[in-house]
């Protein structure tokens, strides 16, 4: 066998060990029943899960309880399956926060409530503003 | 008035580049094709003709829109949504780069000059390179064309040129009055503006565009069958490429250092990755075509790597400007509908190049000659491959959000969610690449420039080793290094950084011109090693030593980690006292901090007027009652420093309410030789807390009778009558009164007016607040009988800000490291160039 053969034979096992090293331990998007059932399982891990801030008849989000030093803060989401959650985040709140219109809470169950150790907004948008014209005019 | 003509001129200018690129295309195919010298002559030149008119087309697109952000035509989308009138001139130059249009136009610029230096250095390769050049700016006009075809109705393109109108054709305020134009623009986001932002985008492109250049000569080379010719004339390019893509990589990372609060330079953040990883194979790419000469292998893998740097560099491009990434990535941009184009774009290069080379690929000349252990080009492989792996896993790590949505597109569930601890995970399988990175190029310029041989290897090596042992032992006793993998890393930096130096200091002696490559290799070991230091060391330092919790609703973490300062009163940190001093507001166009105190709003948002003469370190910036502008959404928060009682120095942690991104906290960092300390505020004071007063008390006191407020000492120090209130309306029957109360704070006095007001014989009290002091003044009654007053005083808690600082040792070596690593794409771009000349002299080229 030529050098450049074991070589190539290396790099492409390389290149499968990076693939499976992606794949694999990789967390997924789950609904909170599946999250819950991880945790009463036993697993620890953190999870993704994807969702909606609770929002009332007109539109206005409702249930965010700020903690008594107003630095974390707890609020209601409700998940792709529609079930709704309290999610506890010990941590001041994110800005434009209630202005999202997706939110990816990762962390898990902790008893009854979901535990956010991170909080991703999906924005209208970050860099591109819809422009109001609010300004001048 | 509407400014018309300036958009239609400018669009006219898009439709004529996009035009023209495409008569460049169909002119230097023909003259590449026609056989007849006369002819090929001719469309030569119209090849030539066609691409100056298209570069001319650009540079007018850029002028058009240039005016229309600078004379602040608000009647259009780009320059309302990106600038205002507040903006100084460089700032203007950045809402260029803010939208994606801009951002498509940037990088077109920057191939139309590139297109036009090759047509100007290099006749013999000017009609294929060009076809795939002038095919390359077709796309890219395509994307700001903003045309409608008619009948099919598709959107070809997002044009920079719309009115405002047309893209909130349901505002109310445009169907009353269609001529309408805003008075002012929405501003370019405030996070932008920093200088790193002026230059950073353009850095970039520019490395992006620079990319074209060795893929056309590889296409070319492909086409014309001359495989082996084409890397000549690519090779200096692609050092160009390869350094000023990495020089704009780490702008954005030294920019990402100052600015945002993550608490270092590099995130692994889907748009990072995307540019990182092209570069990597990018630099794969000049080690194999630097090898070709000697292995026929190394001319194989050159032409692979340079196809895939550049159909990365259009992955790139589609994963962020497609709005694909949306939930993984901060700073990617909204799709424009755009992604189809973006798609197709990326296919026609991606199946167009590779189809081309697999047609050619039996005809590259191969050898069977085996490699061996011990000759370069093997190590050269080795290394290239390793590069090659390591942009593989980032790849395949950042591309989730891609296989998510061709998963869903065959029904799969497409779930995949990052990781959540994807910085931890990157780093860690990056850092063993880059050992493995620096060990072979350690070993692998004993190889390139020794032409060693078994017997010879172990004499030549053993004493960089030995010498790289002894650095590695005190790097580490004086570092305390003591985590395996950081100790392996240290070892194979220092290694590299070694063995390079001995070839760098033998090539001095012979042939200082040719020390690029040792140069940037002990660049990328130093850069190595200051990552390692900076960011495996990085260490909180405000650690919380008062033994109280700042909330218990915060994480353990979050408690122990930072540091709870109340306005004056001082606390230890890193060896120092500090004290937070109160919040700052910064001046536009003077340079300096101001407290907020000194200052009184005007009715013009970003103006205020001084209230005393304003001081900053020893200068007068503003005389009292004179007017000007700060930058209203910035809160500096000055913290004071000191050791043995001496002020070492101050620093100001900047708050900025962001309308487009929300609260943004950014560092303030204080350099010194061996490390960094960065200081960010973790927890502003909430709004309503500054709102929260207490049931207003009551004193009755005489002037110059001291009482207390909130503990702290106070005089009322007279009283004094009035004819202006402002925002009261006073007229003969009225009578104003205006108290003075000073109140002594830790550090300083400050004076609180409290008005009280007989208008319509009614009474109305106008109380001052002193908000460092948490103190509310108000002048409630007047005893003339006796001479006293009665004052109200309400109080809330302190003014508080919560800090982080973290400790980043070594971090100048990163950026050393940094420096010494350009300097070596610089020399190496050097002799390149200068063999290319010769060669182009020589009627080679």
């Amino acid at each position: 066998m030529k050098i450049s053969h074991i070589l190539l034979i290396t790099a492409i096992a390389a290149a499968v060990g990076v693939i499976i090293m992606s794949a694999g331990d990789t967390s997924t998007y789950v609904t909170f029943d599946e999250a819950l059932a991880q945790a009463e399982a036993g697993q620890t891990h953190s999870l993704h899960v994807v969702g909606e801030l609770k929002k009332d008849r007109t539109g206005q989000v409702t249930g965010i309880r700020p903690g008594a030093d107003r630095v974390s803060f707890s609020f209601l989401m409700v998940d792709e399956n529609g079930k709704e959650q309290q999610v506890q985040y010990n941590e001041p709140m994110p800005p434009d926060f209630t202005k999202s219109e997706k939110v990816v809470v990762v962390g898990r169950y902790k008893d009854d409530a979901f535990l956010a150790e991170k909080i991703l907004l999906k924005c209208p948008s970050k860099y591109q503003e819809p422009a109001q014209l609010t300004s001048g005019g | 008035m509407m400014h018309y003509f300036i958009g239609d001129l400018g669009h006219f200018f898009v439709i004529l580049a996009f035009v023209a690129s495409l008569v460049t295309v169909v002119s230097y195919f023909r003259a590449t094709t026609t056989t007849d010298l006369e002819k090929k002559g001719q469309w030569l030149v119209n090849g030539r003709i066609g691409f100056y008119i298209h570069s001319a087309s650009v540079v007018g697109i850029v002028v058009s829109l240039f005016i229309i952000i600078s004379r602040h035509y608000f009647e259009y989308y780009y320059a309302f949504n990106y600038s205002d009138r507040s903006l100084p001139t460089h700032y203007l130059i950045s809402t260029f780069w803010n939208g994606q249009e801009g951002s498509f136009l940037l990088w077109m610029f920057w191939q139309a000059a590139l297109g036009i230096v090759l047509i100007q250095t290099n006749r013999f390769w000017e009609a294929p390179v060009m076809t795939v050049f002038a095919l390359v700016q077709a796309f890219l006009a395509s994307m700001i064309l903003g045309v409608v075809l008619p009948g099919i109705d598709l959107k070809i393109g997002s044009s920079p040129f719309i009115l405002l109108r047309e893209v909130m054709h349901d505002a109310p305020v445009f169907k009353m009055d269609p001529e309408f134009i805003p008075k002012d623009g929405n501003g370019l986001n405030p996070l932008l503006q920093n200088y790193w932002m002026v230059i950073h985008p353009p850095t970039l492109f520019l490395g992006f565009a620079a990319t074209l250049v060795p893929f056309s000569y590889c296409i070319a080379g492909l086409w014309f069958k001359r495989y082996r010719e084409w890397i000549r004339p690519a090779l200096p390019w692609a050092i160009f490429a390869a350094g000023i893509l990495g020089l704009g990589i780490l702008m954005g990372g030294y920019w990402a250092y100052e600015t945002l609060n993550f608490g270092g330079y590099w995130n692994w953040d889907p748009v990072e990755n995307a540019v990182y990883v092209p570069w990597l194979i990018l630099v794969g790419a000049v080690h194999t075509m630097n090898a070709y000469r000697n292995s026929e292998a190394a001319l194989k893998s050159s032409i692979i790597l340079i196809i895939a740097v550049f159909v990365l560099i259009l992955y790139s491009t589609f994963l962020t400007r497609s709005g694909i990434l949306g939930e993984s990535s901060v700073h990617s941009f909204t799709d424009l509908g755009l992604s189809g184009q973006l798609l197709v774009y990326l296919f026609f290069f991606l199946i167009g190049s590779v189809v081309l080379a697999v047609v050619r690929w039996r005809e590259i000349p191969t050898s069977s000659k085996e490699v061996s252990f011990l000759s370069r080009e093997f190590w050269i492989f080795v290394g290239v491959l390793v590069l090659a792996l390591m942009g593989f896993q980032v790849l395949m790590e950042t591309s989730k959000p891609v296989f998510n949505a061709i998963s869903r597109l065959f029904g799969g569930a497409g779930n995949r969610a990052p990781r959540a601890n994807a910085v931890e995970f990157y780093s860690n399988v990056q850092l063993w690449f880059a050992v493995v990175v620096a060990i072979l190029s350690a070993i692998g310029q004993f190889f390139w420039w020794r032409k060693i041989d078994a017997t010879k290897l172990r004499k030549e090596l053993v004493p960089p080793m030995l010498l790289a042992l002894v650095l590695f032992a005190v790097v580490i006793t004086v570092g305390q290094v003591y985590t395996v993998k950081y100790i392996v890393l240290t070892l194979a930096a220092v290694f590299t950084v070694v063995a390079n130096g001995v070839i760098l200091a033998s090539l001095l002696k012979t042939s200082p011109g040719l020390s690029g490559g040792a140069v940037a290799h002990i660049g990328m070991g130093l850069m190595l090693i200051g990552i390692m230091a900076s960011s495996g060391y990085s260490k909180v330092v405000s650690l919380n030593n008062t033994g109280m919790l700042i909330s218990k609703e915060l994480s353990d973490e979050f408690n122990r980690d930072n540091l709870l300062l109340f306005l004056n009163e001082p606390r230890t940190m890193a060896g120092y006292e500090i004290e937070y001093m109160g919040t700052r507001v910064e001046p536009r166009r003077k340079r300096g901090y101001i407290d907020r105190n000194d200052i009184l709003p005007t009715p013009t948002p970003g103006r205020v007027v001084a209230r005393r003469d304003i001081y900053y370190e020893g200068k007068k910036l503003f005389s009292e009652n004179e007017e000007f502008e700060i930058h209203p959404e910035n809160t500096f928060y000055e913290i004071q420093f000191r050791r043995d009682g001496k002020v070492e120095f101050v620093q100001y942690p900047r708050v900025q309410a962001n309308e487009q991104m929300g609260i943004v906290s950014s560092p303030d960092i204080s350099r010194s030789l061996t490390r960094d300390l960065y200081t960010y505020v973790s927890v502003e004071m909430p709004g309503e807390a500054r709102n929260d007063w207490s049931e207003t008390e009551e004193v009755r006191v005489k002037i110059d009778e001291p009482f207390f407020v909130n503990d702290y000492v106070s005089t009322l120090e007279g009283i004094q009558r009035v004819d202006e209130v402002s925002g009261v309306e006073l007229t003969d029957q009225d009578v104003a009164v205006k108290g003075k109360v000073t109140i002594k704070g830790e550090r300083m006095a400050y004076s609180a007016e409290p008005y009280f007001v007989i208008k319509d014989k009614m009474v109305g009290r106008i109380p001052d607040e002193i908000p460092e002091l948490g103190v509310r003044v108000s002048l409630m009654s007047i005893h003339p009988e006796t001479g006293d007053f009665t004052l109200g005083i309400a109080t809330r808690q302190k003014d508080w800000v919560v800090l982080k600082a973290l400790e980043k040792p070594f971090i100048n070596v990163l950026w050393i490291g940094t420096l010494v690593l350009m300097a070596g794409f610089l020399i190496a771009l050097v002799r390149r160039y200068r063999e290319f000349i010769k060669m182009r002299e020589k009627g080679l080229e």
